[in-house]
């Protein structure tokens, strides 16, 4: 490799089969820099987006400055932008969603892991992961014309009849809104949560349980006395994978949640979220701050997710290291 | 049996029963959407779905020919352009990587697969709609393509750290040089794996609309060449899902109930055959 032995060959014979062979050898400095270039790609793509959307929230973030995460109005004629609206919409609809994911995933998680039989356990899996890979879209779809009515007509006022003392449930029944919202997201985020949470159970070690039943623990016990609390971190990292995923989801969320900026004490009333906002407003956006002010939400969507996404990676390492050295990807 | 014995033993059975009813809950829900679309959106396809341009509303037939186009235009981009990036990028953090810059890449790669679709739309605007001014299939296939890089780089490099040493040093042995080994016995070993990856990461992004909305955005007829903004499926399903008419809803069943049978018919082909013999489960 050191030496370049073609320069002081004959013009003729560079092309000889040894020849070729030898500058292969080169080649592998070649294949590096190809391969580094390649991955040198990815990470300038992921620093120019941080810096698009730096550079193109400038307006908005100079003339409102901190200011924008406190003002309620939303005021395209006006010029006026406040992000409260949306940052509340898109905390309530996924706090729902979690309320509502996090048990049935967890729960399903500790059946899969502990109880069901391998063969049975991989094929349920299975089927949670395509319910993983079904479009948001097709969520939404579904949103609109199933549960959008049947939340009007059947669980709204079921709601209101039996816990209608809470604030949270008061008020027309729309059938649009935080809670529709946040039970489709609730489904979307459910195969996360499962497969996670099963990865991370599946982790802790045999003897762990094997300890615990030695013992005189019932299945259960050994399971949620042992077993959940040595994954318990793993578990959180778990939510809050499902978390960044329930932020920033788009579609579904725009198809129900009502599409209207305003913070309401009940889950009844229709909404908004960031990415719900972005969605509708931005193709339609005239005039540089009104772009600006919208793509400064998109900066805080991104930061968001950014901060959930790296903690969930990190409570998911530890556990599953300290567990069985197995790393899910 | 003591009162306390049996209260144990009864907890045990309600609460794993309990726990089955959510697994069940969660598996059902998939069949029941997948029910709900073929009740609602099979009386309506037709050959005329898959051929004809849409009609104007009021108008009987018409179908989604050019959406169904569209959408393939917009994958072929995003795998042109994000497969080969994946693929050697991954191929870097297996065999050539040292040690900082791997783990930039690998965790800058976690990083961009979390990033929500519509948060890649907007840079995916402001980098490629904002100088040419308008909207193009090349903008959505581009959007489609950053979100393709991270699963591909990720499965890759797994995969190939997957393939034996043994087989790297057989080839040490017979004198071959690194990228040799790699390109010829390394990459062959880990293709099929590779391969479900990429068809895995294409049919993820099959069903994106957010990043398409204000990058290919929509368009009611043909969409010649790359440079116009054209329709896909998912978005024309948002459209008309939205839209007022009753005409625009079924047809919307009917494209949400092809593009949900063309992601999961991918999926379960490519988990079930391509991954066989792969260490793909774990994924």
């Amino acid at each position: 490799m050191a030496s370049t032995p073609n320069a002081a060959m004959p013009a003729g014979l560079a092309w000889s089969p040894r020849a070729l062979l030898r500058r292969l050898r080169g080649a592998d400095e070649i294949a590096h820099l190809i391969t580094l270039i390649a991955a040198a790609i990815l990470l300038l793509i992921t620093a120019l987006l941080v810096y698009q959307l730096w550079i193109h929230s400038a307006e908005a973030r100079h003339r409102f400055g901190w200011n924008f995460f406190v003002t309620r109005t939303w005021d395209p004629v006006a010029g006026e932008f406040g992000a409260l609206p949306f940052i509340y919409g898109t905390l309530v609809t996924s706090a729902v969603a979690l309320l509502l994911a996090v048990p049935l995933g967890v729960g399903g998680a500790i059946f899969l892991a502990e109880l069901a039989p391998p063969k049975l356990s991989s094929s349920l899996t299975f089927v949670s992961d395509l319910l993983a890979a079904v479009p948001s879209v097709i969520y939404g779809l579904l949103g609109v014309f199933l549960l959008v009515p049947l939340m009007r007509t059947t669980v709204q006022p079921a709601l209101k009849k039996t816990l209608g003392f809470l604030p949270l449930f008061q008020g027309p029944a729309y059938g649009i809104g935080f809670l529709t919202a946040g039970i489709v997201l609730a489904v979307m985020i459910v195969p996360f949560v499962l497969s996670v949470s099963r990865e991370v159970l599946l982790a802790v070690p045999r003897d762990q349980r094997e300890a615990a039943l030695a013992l005189g623990a019932t299945k259960w016990e050994s399971t949620w006395l042992v077993v959940v609390p040595a994954g318990r971190i793993g578990i959180f990292g778990s939510v809050f994978l499902a978390l960044a995923r329930a932020l920033g989801e788009t579609m579904a969320v725009t198809m129900v949640v009502g599409n209207n900026p305003k913070i309401a004490a009940s889950l009844f009333s229709p909404g908004y979220s960031i990415a719900a906002v972005l969605a509708n407003e931005f193709s339609e956006a005239t005039g540089n701050l009104y772009l600006s002010a919208l793509i400064e939400l998109a900066l805080v969507l991104f930061l968001l997710t950014f901060v959930l996404n790296g903690l969930a990676r990190l409570l998911i390492l530890i556990t599953t290291a300290r567990g069985s050295g197995v790393l899910p990807t | 049996m003591s009162a306390r014995l049996i209260w144990r033993k009864s907890l045990n059975v309600t609460m794993f029963s309990l726990t089955g009813v959510c697994a069940l809950i969660t598996v059902a829900a998939l069949f029941f959407i997948l029910g709900y679309l073929v009740w609602n959106g099979g009386k309506d396809l037709s050959w005329n779905f898959f051929t004809r341009l849409p009609v104007p509303v009021g108008e009987a037939g018409g179908g989604m020919a050019n959406a169904i186009l569209g959408s393939l235009k917009l994958l072929l981009l995003a795998a042109l352009f994000g497969v080969p990036i994946g693929l050697l990028g991954g191929m870097y953090l297996a065999e050539f990587g040292g040690r900082t810059i791997p783990f930039l890449v690998r965790y800058t790669a976690d990083l961009l697969n979390g990033v929500p679709s519509i948060v890649i739309g907007i840079f995916a605007y402001t980098l490629v709609v904002m100088p040419m001014h308008h909207f193009s299939t090349l903008a959505g296939g581009f959007a489609l393509g950053i979100m393709v890089i991270p699963t591909v780089l990720r499965n890759t490099e797994s995969f190939l750290r997957d393939v034996p040493t043994s087989l790297r040093e057989g080839a040490f042995a017979l004198g071959a040089n690194k990228w040799r080994t790699v390109a010829t016995v390394v990459l062959p070993a880990a293709s099929r794996g590779i391969l479900t990856g990429a068809l895995l990461a294409l049919a993820r992004v099959a069903g994106e609309t957010a990043p398409l909305l204000f990058t290919a955005f929509g368009n009611r007829y043909w969409s010649p060449g790359w440079m116009q903004p054209t329709s896909s499926l998912p978005v024309v399903i948002y459209t008309y899902a939205t839209g007022p008419y009753e005409d625009w809803h079924q047809q919307a069943w009917a494209a949400g109930l092809v593009l949900l049978g063309l992601v999961l018919l991918t999926n379960i082909v490519v988990r079930a055959f391509l991954s066989r013999g792969t260490s793909f489960e774990r994924l």
